[in-house]
């Protein structure tokens, strides 16, 4: 099995003064200071960069998309034929995002998106990616064993559905529009978008019906 | 280059681990990691494609033992190295106006071209059993297949010729960009999932008429 992320996270609880991580601490931070010192890096240059990206781009985001999708006709219709301007029109524009494809969820299709070969994602939609999402288990995965992926996320399609895997092997970025779950007429945009799961646009999830997901 | 980074179908690495409100960054380092290796691009002395190579260029055992923002870290202190940045005169740190503006805008790697498309929607095509040495964005999984042409994506500079040496000027000739879908049993041989389908995004000179 690889050795990721969350091996190294349990691992710093473990052994803080031995780890990788505080030799990473380190390296990073003498680099760091390196460029801060030589005018290259501006300390509320990257503090801006942190923010924007782990307090304000994130699947919210592409939840909205989603529910605006699932309510307006028109605006269905307008992501399906130039996802980059419709997603633009709800502000949602960046580095990442520069060719966005949207992917129609149905009953017979189920749609999943990957990068094999980095970890290219639509950061203007939905954030930074997870850490599953670049670790070489589900990279290798997911284009030869699509239903194993799912089941590792717990969920199951019937046999017959029909499963398209993108690989994200240039600048196009795509984002799956799940299928609206059943007992959600009465919902407004803002409700639904609160249903939206980020893996539910990546494709390893499902979105639950709301009585499901009630406490 | 047929690197480890090429990890498409192979079989080994154990079930993916989905983790409940995972956070972007697991560690400060991370955090900070990713915050450099975005000002820094931002300095304009390397494309992206250049930085995917560095990446994809790390020992294997290294590249397959590291968490990815690992991975971005010795990528960028390895350039960083190789540019002599600390000692590079007349570069200034891009203020956090500037680098926000930068990442709230597009930055499109579509560009105009003279040609026609070859191929079109509907088309049978080969992927071609390419193996530079060099970066390449087209999978070994895909290479020698036939899949049939979904989409053309535009005109997009070519990652191949993009990624030139560190230090050297970018290349941005376009190439027309293709989505081609492959059936899984076309890929994986008769005994995948028959309703399964893997597509790729694909530039021209990575595919031939089948």
């Amino acid at each position: 099995m690889g050795y990721d992320d969350k091996h190294e996270h349990e691992h710093e609880h473990d052994h803080p003064e031995y780890s990788e991580l505080s030799e990473m601490d380190a390296r990073v931070r003498a680099l760091e200071t390196l460029l801060t010192e030589k005018g290259l890096v501006d300390q509320a240059g990257l503090s801006a960069v942190v923010e924007r990206y782990e307090k304000e781009v994130g699947p919210h985001n592409g939840a909205l998309v989603v529910a605006k999708a699932w309510t307006d006709p028109e605006y269905r219709r307008w992501l399906f034929e130039d996802a980059d301007a419709a997603i633009e029109s709800l502000g949602h524009v960046g580095r990442q995002g520069e060719h966005m494809v949207a992917l129609e969820n149905t009953s017979q299709r189920h749609n999943m998106v990957v990068c094999t070969l980095c970890s290219c994602y639509p950061w203007p939609v939905l954030g930074l990616p997870p850490v599953w999402y670049k670790s070489p288990s589900y990279r290798s995965k997911v284009v030869i064993d699509p239903r194993g992926v799912l089941a590792d996320f717990g969920v199951s399609l019937p046999e017959d559905t029909e499963i398209k895997v993108w690989d994200s092997t240039a600048e196009v970025r795509y984002l799956v529009v799940p299928m609206r779950p059943e007992g959600t007429s009465g919902m407004s945009e803002e409700q639904l978008a609160e249903l939206v799961t980020r893996d539910s646009m990546i494709g390893t999830g499902l979105i639950q019906a709301p009585t499901d997901t009630a406490r | 280059m047929n690197g480890v980074h090429d990890v498409g179908g192979m079989q080994g690495f154990g079930p993916v681990l989905p983790e409940t409100d995972e956070p972007p960054f697991h560690a400060e380092w991370e955090r900070r990691s990713f915050a450099i290796t975005l000002a820094t691009g931002a300095l304009g002395l390397w494309n992206i494609d250049q930085m995917r190579h560095e990446r994809e260029s790390l020992p294997p055992a290294e590249y397959l033992s590291s968490s990815y923002y690992r991975i971005w870290f010795l990528a960028l202190e390895n350039a960083v190295r190789r540019l002599g940045l600390p000692n590079r005169e007349g570069l200034r740190a891009r203020t956090a106006e500037e680098l926000i503006g930068m990442f709230s805008s597009r930055s499109s790697y579509e560009r105009p071209i003279t040609t026609e498309p070859i191929f079109q929607p509907g088309q049978r095509v080969r992927a071609r059993n390419i193996n530079p040495r060099g970066h390449t964005r087209l999978p070994r999984y895909a290479r020698g297949h036939v899949g049939t042409v979904i989409a053309i994506r535009g005109a997009h500079v070519y990652p191949d010729r993009n990624a030139v040496p560190l230090g050297q000027e970018s290349n941005h000739a376009p190439e027309w960009l293709y989505t081609v879908d492959f059936s899984a049993r076309e890929l994986w041989g008769d005994g995948a999932d028959p309703t399964v389908t893997v597509s790729i995004d694909a530039w021209e000179p990575y595919l031939e008429a089948a």
